[in-house]
């Protein structure tokens, strides 16, 4: 393809701008909370303010009385129609409203329905629950040791606080070389209880026809397909009857994934009372009750020969789910894709076991940004791999290249099962290195401790596994994880593309307009993207995991080539050739060794107005893919901190990026998805933190108490790449949303480590707060005193 | 309580109760739904409109306390049918994802320009530091407001020609 031309038709590889934009900038954008209808009813939650305690009565008479008040709706209500409880998308149950007892503080106990949003949340003041206090539970292992209180007592048969067990590896192998190591390194850290907070918060406007049967849901939703089956199979609503638009969503990061129990119960209010029901989440109820991330304690250990190969890795994780076990994960694996924690290196063997644990807290474990558990993986290794270099006097970049998978050992099977598709480690490594100024940053380093300064360099090379299925071993709550796109060519040579996928300010209505252009020479401009309403779009898994350009966008290609395939007939038809003596050209078929051609518009305006014989009419179509494989995105991260000895505050100097996506569709968007990415990621490492105090109160349920990064403290980036196409992935391409806060919180913490390293510091726990690491660098003293 | 309070150049006489929130006057009376809600707490920066050409939280300011006043929201920065050139440039830099913070993030670096056409990277992070995005890392929207404060001079000095 020429280039000029290439740049005419704007597909794969520009930096076309966003499509998407010309709505958000001038207010015209549709959030769920704009979404307004016809005799709207609003819901209020009314919320447990305790961790755990039996539910002794309600009485919901003030409450009623108040003017405006239509309906107020408790647990005994709902256990009437069998919605009380609803399944998790990890196979548990989930209480929707209390009926027997409260199991963490912010639970869901009765909802009020009222004209307005004020008198809603007045008459929810006035709901009074008698409470008869529980013992609390708010550390996994304190809750796991326990059988005396049953946090989930609903269950049957259910004697003990584990929610559930799971191993991946070979134990016997590993046990043996840990045995002949010549040494193991051991860290034991938490990664901490986050939340993703999207800015805009969880809600839903539940619209069901009480004339039609129709039920209408309007859903902050990141899967909206699959909801739309957990609808049916919940609520029992039949599935044709049940349509699921997931408008603008501002925001997901994995906390828009799972159902959540206000859902339920505006929808069955909406039945019950035939008007429209909205219900939008505050912020303190969106940190305190939906989704929250992480809260892994983990135990890793590697096994080491004296001159720092790495030959198996041990890991056990205790995971704290909160009262229910409301992650999305797949069903075969319980705690997620955590056993990629071997990361970027080569070795023989690991053992990863997990124990989930239920104690009093909000329920989760959304996978945040992140493709099931993966964040923590990327950190445990990348935390271990640092401690390895320095208990054996290597330098962090040596034991890396040491240990490195090869270029040529790709396609490789990891010692935990997954097959990488493709990677240079070294070739990322030392881009960032060289962007880095590596061994002028390292003389500046040792320079600043000799004048007593706490200069830092640390180091993250990361390998993440995202783009689930293949069907075969990935479902979400028993759906297989492919796909779909349904492209229809119109005869003026304009097109529609509807995704099984969503977009939650990825950009999609863009790049995915740009796959369609790199495949059938349509401008991406005459391209409208449509996604996130189930009655118009094919069926899909959503969009979480980077799995939209993995899977969705995979199936984007294939469909246009098909397309291009019909179009080759009729242009044979119209240009009287044989199909063999037609070659393609960016947007057009010409017949090879001459200047006959008919362009792709030609093409299709004949499939409406002009069809060869005996070939069906139209060029439209719609394609599932089951990828074959997962895609592994990689990178490596470069971080240099200093810190304040006196008050611990840490600084972030320089932060180098160089990501691998594979082929990149949009580089501008790509590089946007980076750096919010590298924001969260420096956001968990630094301040996010959902925290609980020993009565199960919620500390960090609000931005008061929450901290996000804003501007000023946000680092500047610089953001380098290489490509590695996949191999199996019809564009090349890997998914990059995620890439960044996966790989970049251990860089940000090895940083800063390394900067106390002259201190002996051996570990800080995240979020790395000025005060932890003041109190480190006081201990650090103290005892070489 | 009636209040009478100019939104983007239109004025307005309506009936309201007095806890009503500037944020809920302007979404759900006037239909101006650009104004976004995110913390509830002032934090997050999403409900920013101008009141008197100032940068302020309309989720935590009463209706009642614009009465009087001339407020500007994210609809009101197209003029004539043409763009402002913070919008412009926020789609031409990049400097949005999922679009909720724009319009408070617009409407502060419009008020900064305007004190200040050609603000340091610093100084576009400072002013901005009291809107919060989750999808950016910022970068990209300081280089949109500064990129606009260029065009901004540059158009003024050719007016002025």
């Amino acid at each position: 393809m020429e280039p000029s031309e290439q740049k005419a038709v704007r597909g794969v590889g520009h930096s076309v701008r966003r499509v998407e934009d010309d709505r958000f900038i001038v207010g015209r954008g549709n959030y769920l909370d704009d979404v307004k209808l016809p005799r709207m009813l609003h819901m209020a939650i009314v919320r447990s303010p305790l961790a755990h305690a039996t539910i002794e009565s309600i009485d919901i008479s003030e409450a009623m009385a108040l003017e405006g008040v239509v309906a107020v709706v408790t647990g005994k209500d709902l256990e009437a129609h069998k919605l009380a409880w609803m399944p998790t998308l990890s196979g548990d149950t989930q209480a929707v409203l209390a009926t027997d007892k409260v199991r963490f503080q912010g639970q869901e106990v009765a909802a009020v329905i009222a004209e307005s949003p004020y008198v809603a949340a007045d008459a929810a003041e006035l709901v009074e629950i008698e409470y008869e206090p529980l013992d609390i539970f708010v550390d996994p292992y304190k809750a796991l040791e326990n059988t005396e209180t049953i946090i989930r007592s609903d269950k049957e048969g259910q004697a003990d606080n584990v929610a559930y067990e799971w191993e991946a590896g070979d134990k016997a192998k590993t046990d043996q070389l840990f045995a002949e190591a010549d040494h193991v390194v051991k860290l034991h850290t938490h990664y901490p209880r986050s939340h993703p907070a999207p800015l805009e918060t969880c809600g839903c406007v539940a619209d069901v026809n009480g004339a039609t049967g129709k039920a209408t849901i309007y859903l902050t939703s990141q899967a909206p397909h699959a909801h739309r089956t957990l609808f049916a199979l919940v609520a029992g609503l039949p599935e044709q009857n049940i349509r699921v638009i997931s408008p603008d969503v501002g925001g997901g990061f994995g906390n828009k994934v799972p159902i959540y129990p206000g859902y339920v119960v505006a929808t069955a209010a909406s039945l019950l009372l035939d008007a429209p029901v909205k219900w939008v989440e505050s912020r303190s109820e969106n940190l305190m009750s939906t989704g929250f991330a992480r809260d892994y304690h983990m135990d890793g250990e590697l096994a080491l020969t004296s001159d720092g190969t790495i030959t198996a890795m041990r890991c056990h994780i205790t995971s704290d789910h909160g009262a229910f076990f409301a992650d999305a994960q797949p069903t075969k694996f319980r705690a997620g894709l955590v056993h990629i924690c071997t990361g970027s290196y080569d070795m023989q063997a690991a053992h990863i076991t997990a124990k989930g644990a239920y104690t009093n807290k909000a329920p989760g474990g959304v996978a945040y940004r992140c493709s099931f558990r993966v964040t923590e993986a990327s950190y445990i290794i990348e935390r271990l791999v640092q401690n390895a270099a320095y208990e054996l006097g290597m330098s962090p970049v040596e034991i890396r290249r040491k240990n490195f998978i090869k270029k040529e050992q790709f396609p490789y099977t990891s010692c935990t099962g997954f097959i990488y598709d493709s990677g240079d480690y070294d070739a990322s490594l030392d881009k960032a290195l060289e962007m880095l100024g590596y061994d002028e940053i390292m003389a500046e380093r040792d320079a600043a401790r000799a004048e007593g300064r706490l200069m830092g360099v640390g180091i993250a090379t990361f390998t993440e596994v995202v783009g689930a299925g293949n069907s075969k071993e990935y479902d979400i709550a028993g759906l297989k994880m492919f796909d779909s796109a349904e492209l229809r060519v119109h005869p003026t040579g304009k097109a529609i593309l509807k995704l099984g996928v969503q977009t939650q300010g990825q950009g999609h209505e863009t790049t995915f307009a740009q796959i369609v252009a790199n495949e059938l020479g349509i401008p991406p401009e005459d391209i409208a993207v449509g996604h996130g309403d189930t009655d118009n779009t094919p069926y899909g898994l959503g969009t979480y995991a980077s799995r939209s350009t993995p899977t969705g966008g995979a199936a984007t290609a294939v469909i246009a080539r098909k397309l291009r395939d019909k179009a080759k007939k009729i242009a044979a038809h119209l240009l009287e050739a044989s199909e063999g003596d037609l070659e393609w050209d960016s947007n057009k078929f010409v017949v090879k060794g001459t200047d006959k051609s008919v362009s792709i518009q030609d093409c299709a305006f004949a499939a409406y107005t002009n069809p060869p014989d005996g070939e069906e009419p139209g060029l439209e179509g719609v394609h599932y893919y089951d990828p074959p494989n997962m895609t592994y995105p990689f990178g490596a991260y470069a971080v240099v901190v200093e810190v304040d000895p006196e008050t611990g505050e840490w600084e972030v100097k320089r932060m180098v990026a160089v990501d691998d996506c594979g082929v990149r569709i949009n580089p501008m968007v790509v590089d946007g998805q980076i750096h919010g990415g590298l924001t969260e990621g420096y956001a968990m490492a630094s301040m996010q933190y959902i925290h609980y105090d020993d009565d199960g109160n919620c500390v960090g349920g609000n931005f008061i108490d929450y901290l996000i990064p804003t501007a000023v403290e946000t680092p500047k980036f610089e953001l380098g790449e290489t490509v590695t196409p996949s191999p199996h992935h019809p564009i090349g391409a890997k998914g990059v949303g995620e890439s960044a806060t996966v790989g970049s919180p251990a860089a940000y913490v090895n940083a800063v480590l390394d900067a106390l390293q002259p201190l002996g510091v051996k570990n800080l726990e995240m979020p790395v707060t000025s005060g932890r690491v003041w109190e480190a660098i006081q201990a650090a003293k103290a005892a070489a005193e | 309580m009636e209040v009478t309070i100019t939104v983007n150049g239109r004025t307005h006489t309506k009936s309201v109760e007095p806890r009503m929130l500037l944020v809920h006057f302007l979404r759900e009376e006037l239909g101006l739904t650009g104004t976004h809600i995110g913390c509830d707490s002032s934090h997050c920066g999403a409900c920013t409109v101008l009141v008197d050409g100032t940068p302020l939280k309309s989720c935590t300011y009463l209706a009642v306390m614009a009465n009087g006043r001339s407020v500007e929201t994210v609809e009101g920065l197209k003029q004539g049918g043409k763009l402002h050139v913070i919008q412009e440039e926020f789609k031409e830099q990049h400097g949005l994802q999922c679009g909720y913070c724009t319009p408070g993030m617009m409407l502060v670096g419009k008020a900064l320009l305007e004190e200040n056409p050609n603000p340091t990277d610093d100084e576009v992070r400072f002013a901005i530091s009291g809107n919060i995005c989750r999808c950016t890392g910022y970068m990209n929207i300081v280089k949109s407001i500064q990129a606009a404060g260029k065009r901004m001079q540059a158009e003024s000095a050719d007016a002025a020609e």
